[in-house]
């Protein structure tokens, strides 16, 4: 005898099995969701905790008015955050150079000149090297780029803010490039046509249509590679040195934030100790700027938005 | 569609173009034809465009009509692989001569879009644009031409207090009177039209055709449309496309009156397409 298929489906639907499953998916989604978001708020919670604690043996004031890193001293240690501020941001400020003017060129390469082949070869090979290990630029900055420098210019030390500054930048040219191309090519074709038609060259399309018109995607990228490189860790702590300044000189060895505490974290200092906790300060001072930058980042793509 | 209500609205809407003599020749095609790849898109056309007047091209999707308006501005070359061979003649030069820039030519001869295409900045930057690039940076002068490409569209009163505000926050017609403005602004000598009504509503098409009228004065327009009421309305020759063929090439009246070649009556009188 056959059963209509209105009569099995009917049947199928009574089953209790079935239901529950239904009931259960989401809490079990909801679970494992939870554990990412958890384990954020754990980490968040432990690096407040435990700054706090520092800020009970040294006076917040000396920490951000304080202009001098001595946290080894045998008597008289200081905390003053600025010279681990200013090495990150020498780091950065020549990671930004290298990086800003070579990744948009890039980007409007791509999107307005190459060939489709071309583009096809090329992104994925940027793509690629967004992937290479920190650790292997770092190499690259110590055993290649600075005694390529010092060959040109006597002064530079072994460690200085130059070598690694250049080479975090080389590092977040994929990104930039890669982010501001897929900006440009959304930007419709209709448009580059309207300005082509009106006697304009590639170029004048490419600077006075294209990129204003994806400015906001170009600088949400240049304020992510900002904050890749504030918290890039692994070149700084081998080509950059390991001596707090708060002074302007780039040739000598400097320390970030990062690299001090790896440094701490190598083992310098043990657990309980002032030094133990000042890491957990310095790293809750780089969490707020690269929390800052991403802020930053979501206005200026809505400031710079414009509409199409 | 009826044949015998566009007679009579040709007769009341063209009275003086019938009379009108013989002009110059602003574009002149010679044998041109055209490949995307292996498929043969133009052929063997043939086509004197006059000056001062509003050439219609009329035919099925697919039969070149867009594409020769392309080739006109060398706009078709932006697609890979088009091949052309023949010549098109622009005020006496061949425009695929080596020598001739495509900015030079583009400059001269303006082109409105099927699909309204400002740019993503003010109304104002978008008529300042052209004159822009062109190296006129005197704000004065830019202040002047933006009031007069404005006006000389038809939306200057739409748009006057808000000329800093962008683009696309205006109604569909208004964007393509905007971007007719942004031709103007550069004074070209013909301005190729490809379907600019056809994504807009009946009271921006009426406004668009009426400014064409208008324009006919100081301008040679070339149109392609889908809508042959359109054509019969507005302009003085039309041109009847199929399969990259020219079928009819001859004054409007003529051709929706008394067309010469059955194609041609079969499409306009609604049997296909």
């Amino acid at each position: 005898m056959r059963t209509s298929v209105q009569e099995l489906i009917a049947k199928s639907k009574d089953k209790k099995s079935k239901k529950i499953i239904e009931k259960l998916i989401p809490v079990l989604l909801f679970l494992i969701a939870s554990v990412s978001v958890l384990t954020t708020i754990g980490i968040v919670l432990t690096l407040i905790i435990e700054t706090v604690t520092f800020f009970t043996r040294v006076p917040l004031s000396e920490f951000i008015l304080g202009t001098t890193w001595l946290p080894f001293a045998n008597s008289g240690a200081q905390f003053g955050i600025w010279p681990l501020i200013v090495g990150t941001l020498k780091i950065t400020g020549i990671a930004i150079v290298v990086a800003v003017p070579i990744g948009i060129s890039a980007a409007i390469y791509l999107s307005e000149y190459a060939s489709d082949n071309v583009r096809r070869v090329v992104k994925p090979i940027l793509e690629v090297l967004a992937g290479v290990p920190t650790i292997v630029y770092g190499f690259f900055a110590l055993t290649f780029v600075t005694p390529v420098l010092q060959s040109f210019f006597p002064d530079i030390k072994i460690f200085n803010a130059i070598s690694p500054g250049i080479v975090v930048g080389i590092m977040i040219i994929p990104m930039i490039a890669s982010l501001s191309e897929d900006a440009m090519s959304s930007v419709p074709k209709s448009i580059r046509d309207g300005a082509l038609a009106m006697g304009s060259t590639k170029f004048e399309v490419a600077w006075k249509i294209t990129v204003p018109a994806a400015l906001s995607g170009i600088i949400a990228s240049v304020v992510l590679g900002l904050s890749r490189a504030i918290g890039e860790t692994m070149i700084v702590s081998l080509a950059a040195g390991s001596t707090p300044k708060f002074d302007g000189d780039f040739t000598g060895s400097i320390q970030t934030m990062t690299a001090y505490i790896v440094q701490v974290s190598k083992g310098d200092a043990g657990y309980g100790t002032t030094i133990y906790y000042s890491i957990y300060a310095v790293g809750f001072t780089l969490f707020l700027f690269t929390m800052a930058m991403n802020i930053l980042a979501g206005y200026m793509s809505k400031r710079f938005r414009e509409e199409y | 569609m009826n044949t015998a209500t566009i007679k009579t609205k040709i007769n009341t809407a063209q009275p003086t173009s019938v009379e009108q003599a013989e002009k110059e020749s602003v574009y002149s095609t010679r044998q041109l034809n055209l490949w995307y790849g292996n498929n043969h898109a133009l052929k063997n056309i043939d086509l004197e465009i006059g000056e001062n007047e509003v050439t219609a091209i009329i035919g099925p999707s697919g039969c070149g009509k867009s594409t020769y308006l392309k080739t006109l501005n060398r706009m078709v070359e932006l697609v890979p692989s088009v091949k052309t061979s023949g010549e098109i003649q622009y005020r006496g030069r061949n425009i695929f001569e080596s020598s001739y820039g495509v900015e030079e030519l583009r400059t001269r001869v303006g082109m409105v879009f099927q699909k309204p295409n400002p740019f993503p900045k003010s109304i104002y930057d978008n008529i300042a644009y052209g004159p822009r690039i062109h190296g006129i940076k005197n704000k004065k002068i830019l202040d002047e031409i933006v009031e007069k490409s404005l006006r000389g569209a038809a939306i200057w009163d739409e748009v006057k207090d808000r000329l800093n505000e962008n683009a696309y926050g205006i109604s569909g017609g208004q964007q393509q009177r905007i971007c007719i403005a942004r031709t103007l602004a550069i004074e070209p000598d013909v301005i190729l039209m490809d379907e600019p009504t056809s994504a807009l509503d009946p009271i921006s098409t009426l406004k668009i055709e009426e400014l064409v009228q208008e324009l006919k004065e100081q301008y040679s327009i070339i149109i392609v449309t889908h809508n042959m009421q359109q054509a019969a309305r507005i302009s003085d020759k039309t041109a009847f496309f199929l399969n990259g063929e020219v079928i009819e090439y001859d004054r409007t009246d003529a051709i929706f009156s008394n067309p010469a070649d059955k194609r041609t009556e079969d499409y306009i009188s609604g049997r296909f397409g």
